[in-house]
């Protein structure tokens, strides 16, 4: 079904709210979970799977599909709601998350769950997962593209410059590298801990032609994936989103706080409420 | 300078392969397994489009060159990052190639150490991380270049299947098994100047161990480029009248504890040889299976010691630790007269 641009910015705003709500329901069930780092990426989850990426949730390992790594895992609790929204698997399985033997761990694992494309939790690997996927792509034939999510601060890990070195020297124009820069890691501001500025400026350097966007701004970011050019033998492709680490909750907004943290008692009540524009 | 100690000098390159067909014990020998390594890629290649090679600016020392010649669409060289090496060919695995990374075993092993557990094995790709140069076999190059440590630390990494090369045929066998072989794979090689101890291509089972020759009063497991001075002590003992097995396990994990378990019942004595910190290494598992099973034989596990080895070319580094035939004879006669004297 056809739906205008007004309704698809207001159908993304309200997924993105949906990955909020889903955190901090199955965080509950855990007793601890990653909200923060979730918050600041639940637009850039919106707009990929529910517009950019091409997928078929019947078909999970489908070949021409589009990949989507993310390298900073510990976003999973955010990615697998969204994943059982478009049908990979069952939404009730979610009640499971983090039991004994549940699929579901703080961290995705490829083998246990439908249309997660590669396992992830430590910092760093993503992108060059995500680089050898792009070179099979161009190697098999497949015009798929391979997308892979960063945090600004796992920038630190030396991995990210040898993957980004050799993406831009394979020129592996169907990739794309989307850093959610939220700004914070555990010990505080990423500018204090290790500076990863100028985050576009470095990528350049290595070959990729980048872009800088609000994270947050639905219809931009809308704009700026479906402008990106084909993908082919160009340089890769790289998005710095600006983000909020906990955007949505007054509380969580740029604090370290709450990267990881567990809400109890009338606390969950009003973070839900304020999530769903209740409060 | 010997020709032997020019070749030295060289860290795998032509130079050593074209100047220098001699082993660590002198044995001169023209096929040998890291310069197979390519060139029976390259024909595997031919008929399996899964096939890739990675490799992290070393494809003159292993001879991914000869892979790279005939399908240079499926090469890649990833220059000096071998994390990003290992991970770039999980991600690849992930999409259906079986890709071989190879680069020095130090550095595949344990550089590359979480790159292999989190992205190979973890997910259970094909990715076969081929370990080359193993062991001293880099002798003056130093500690860094040493990979002394890897089969102990590979081998405690959940599903990952790890074997050793013996010589080049035994090489061959191993790139052809591991085409169908689920999972990933960590493929240790010699330096490339390992004395031929399979005329043919072996018709090999990953997991299940050679008996290279039979025994009656000792068995000597040896693993990789340790399994030819195996067996040039086991004519050694034969000539002072004690009848020696040789075990090629090349399967370090899984181990084969029948073979283990069926040497120490058969000629109860066991000394495992190998080229690497006997910590951790083929001698501590064979040694965790005997007692595992209460096989409480006259037991010993001969290789480096828990240091780092001193400078040298390898040939005398094999002397130095008796890593040689003569050397590893010896030791079986210290094993075998110290059970008669306890018992």
């Amino acid at each position: 079904m056809p739906v205008t641009s007004t309704d698809q910015v207001a159908h993304l705003a309200d997924r993105a709210r949906f990955v909020r709500t889903e955190t901090v329901r199955l965080t509950r069930i855990a007793g601890a979970g990653h909200y923060s780092a979730v918050f600041s990426c639940a637009e850039l989850f919106a707009v990929l799977y529910y517009a950019q990426l091409r997928l078929d949730p019947s078909r999970p390992d489908w070949p021409d599909r589009d990949r989507f790594v993310l390298s900073k895992g510990h976003a999973a609790i955010g990615l697998y709601p969204v994943l059982a929204d478009l049908g990979f698997f069952d939404p009730s399985e979610l009640d499971t998350y983090t039991r004994l033997g549940s699929p579901f761990g703080d961290h995705p694992d490829m083998r246990r769950i439908p249309g997660v494309d590669f396992s992830s939790g430590s910092l760093g690997h993503g992108l060059s997962i995500a680089a050898g996927m792009a070179l099979a792509g161009r190697m098999s034939g497949s015009d798929h593209r391979t997308y892979c999510m960063l945090g600004d601060g796992e920038l630190a890990e030396g991995q990210i410059w040898e993957a980004a070195m050799s993406a831009g020297h394979f020129r592996l124009g169907n990739l794309v590298a989307i850093v959610d820069a939220n700004q914070l890691g555990i010990d505080g501001f990423v500018r204090d801990v290790m500076a990863a500025e100028p985050i576009d400026r470095r990528f350049a350097a290595f070959g990729w032609q980048t872009h800088r966007v609000d994270g947050h701004d639905i219809p931009a970011l809308l704009e700026l994936f479906a402008g990106l050019p084909a993908a082919a033998d160009g340089p890769p492709q790289l998005v710095v989103a600006d983000t909020v680490k906990g955007k949505g909750v007054a509380r969580m907004e740029l604090s370290p706080d709450w990267h990881v943290g567990n809400l109890v008692g009338a606390d969950y009540d009003d973070v839900l409420a304020e999530l769903e524009g209740r409060a | 300078m010997s020709t032997q100690d020019q070749s030295e000098l060289f860290n795998g390159t032509a130079n050593v392969g074209l100047k220098d067909t001699r082993s660590v014990d002198g044995t001169d020998t023209r096929a040998i397994p890291a310069f197979v390594f390519g060139e029976e890629l390259a024909r595997l290649a031919d008929h399996d489009p899964r096939i890739v090679v990675l490799t992290a600016d070393l494809a003159r020392s292993n001879r991914a060159t000869d892979f790279a010649n005939r399908h240079p669409e499926r090469f890649v060289n990833v220059g000096i990052a071998e994390k990003n090496m290992i991970t770039m060919a999980a991600g690849m695995a992930a999409s259906g190639y079986i890709p071989f990374a190879a680069t020095f075993g130090a550095f595949a092993a344990l550089l590359g150490a979480e790159q292999i557990r989190t992205d190979c094995a973890y997910p259970g790709m094909p990715v076969r991380v081929v370990g080359h140069h193993s062991g001293m076999s880099m002798g003056f190059y130093g500690t860094s270049h040493h990979s002394l440590e890897d089969l102990g630390m590979m081998r405690c990494i959940a599903d990952l299947t790890v074997v050793c090369a013996t010589d080049a045929n035994h090489l061959r066998a191993l790139l052809r098994l591991s085409l169908d072989h689920p999972g990933a794979m960590y493929i240790r090689l010699g330096r490339g100047r390992d004395p031929q101890v399979y005329p043919e291509v072996p018709d090999l089972a990953i997991g299940r161990a050679e008996t290279v020759r039979d025994g009656t009063d000792l068995t000597i497991i040896a693993t990789g480029s340790e399994v030819h001075p195996a067996l040039q002590a086991a004519d050694e003992l034969a000539g002072a009248g004690i009848s020696t097995r040789v075990i090629d396990m090349f399967t370090i994990a899984p181990l084969d504890r029948d073979a283990v378990l069926d040497a120490a019942r058969s000629t109860g004595a066991v000394l495992t040889v190998e080229e690497g910190n006997v910590t951790g290494g083929l001698g501590s598992a064979v040694a965790e299976c005997l007692f595992e099973a209460g096989a409480h034989v006259p037991f010993r596990r001969h290789g480096v010691p828990d240091e780092h080895v001193p400078v040298g070319p390898p040939a005398a580094l094999y002397a130095h630790y008796r890593l040689d035939g003569p050397g590893i004879a010896c030791v079986a006669r210290e094993l075998l007269d110290s059970s008669k004297g306890t018992s």
